[in-house]
């Protein structure tokens, strides 16, 4: 067999399992975007065009409470841009690669393929083809959720919304949040992030309430980051 | 929703991804950025999380018998000890069709 294909197989074998939340959270997404009245190209075409879950649900969330175009791509960069912080680990292992490669493997550089290959590229420094594994761990990714979108966007037209799905909504983002909860200044932060925006929901126009307490929140974070280091 | 939001969503959230990869040439962002920067999912989901369960459909705050915050909790509990997505996911979404369609009825 030879290195490129191993490392390919090896991307697709390590990222599977992260795929097994992918999916619920994939139909959840298509289930909601035909409740909230979204055409069913629109719902599929945002999973091709965006490809990031949790923007895709909150831009779905902003049009649900008419919020503007401005705030809806504002907020939608504000949720991904956690993305910059993978492409600045990634870049002392994929900066000696040619321009194509960097144009094709930024688009499947999400959460599950981040997790995945930063462990794979650690611990293989020497692989020449290492890059593989994060095409292999991003498309799969990729195939899983567009899948799942459809699914999602097939159900959404049957399933009954005294189900109250859109609650799936809280509880997702909060399952994404689950390593967290262990650390003491994370809980401080998601506290202020949630109770600015609760209180800012009526009080800041335009439906910026999301940017709002996040920057708030990142402030708080800050000021914590600094008060660390004075100590040590 | 108009294709021309979605496509502006993409391209910046393609930006993100991309960005870093092409301009940084090693490692420059230092470590207190990085560390800021780990807190990002700890400052936006919350945000997303709480106004949907704090508030009713007018957009009081509405903590009396309110079954997202008990769901949301037990989910919490879950997520806390199990470290599993898919459980919090699950047992939140069950508990609160429990006590919407049990408890409260």
């Amino acid at each position: 067999m030879n290195n490129r294909f191993k490392t390919l197989s090896k991307g697709i074998i390590d990222v599977s399992p992260l795929m097994i939340p992918v999916v619920p959270f994939g139909i959840i997404y298509g289930v909601i975007g035909m409740e909230v009245g979204l055409s069913a190209y629109m719902t599929f075409g945002m999973s091709i065009i965006i490809f990031g879950g949790a923007s895709q649900i909150v831009l779905l969330q902003l049009f649900s409470g008419g919020a503007s175009s401005l705030v809806a791509i504002t907020s939608v960069t504000a949720v991904n841009s956690r993305h910059l912080l993978y492409g600045a680990v990634f870049s002392e292992y994929l900066s000696h690669l040619k321009l194509r490669w960097k144009i094709i493997l930024s688009y499947v550089l999400i959460d599950q393929a981040f997790a995945v290959s930063n462990i794979y590229f650690k611990k293989n420094l020497n692989n020449k083809y290492k890059h593989y594994h994060l095409l292999g761990a991003g498309f799969t990714c990729w195939i899983i959720w567009q899948i799942s979108t459809i699914l999602g966007i097939v159900l959404g037209s049957v399933v009954p919304e005294e189900l109250g799905l859109s609650f799936t909504i809280s509880l997702t983002f909060l399952a994404l949040l689950i390593n967290d909860f262990r650390k003491f200044k994370n809980v401080i932060v998601m506290l202020a992030s949630g109770i600015i925006a609760t209180i800012g929901y009526n009080a800041i126009p335009f439906q910026a309430y999301i940017i709002v307490a996040t920057l708030s929140a990142l402030l708080v974070a800050t000021i914590i980051t600094l008060i660390d280091r004075k100590k040590k | 929703m108009h294709w021309t939001t979605i496509i502006y969503c993409g391209i910046l959230t393609y930006l993100t991804r991309f960005s870093m990869i092409f301009f940084l040439k090693k490692d420059i962002l230092n470590e207190k950025t990085k560390k800021v920067l780990s807190y990002v999912p700890s400052a936006i989901f919350p945000a997303i999380i709480f106004p949907p369960i704090f508030l009713d459909a007018t957009g009081s705050i509405d903590i009396d018998s309110n079954p997202k915050i008990l769901a949301a909790i037990i989910a919490i509990i879950i997520g806390y000890f199990s470290r599993s997505i898919i459980a919090t996911i699950l047992v939140g979404l069950a508990s609160y069709w429990f006590l919407i369609f049990v408890y409260y009825q």
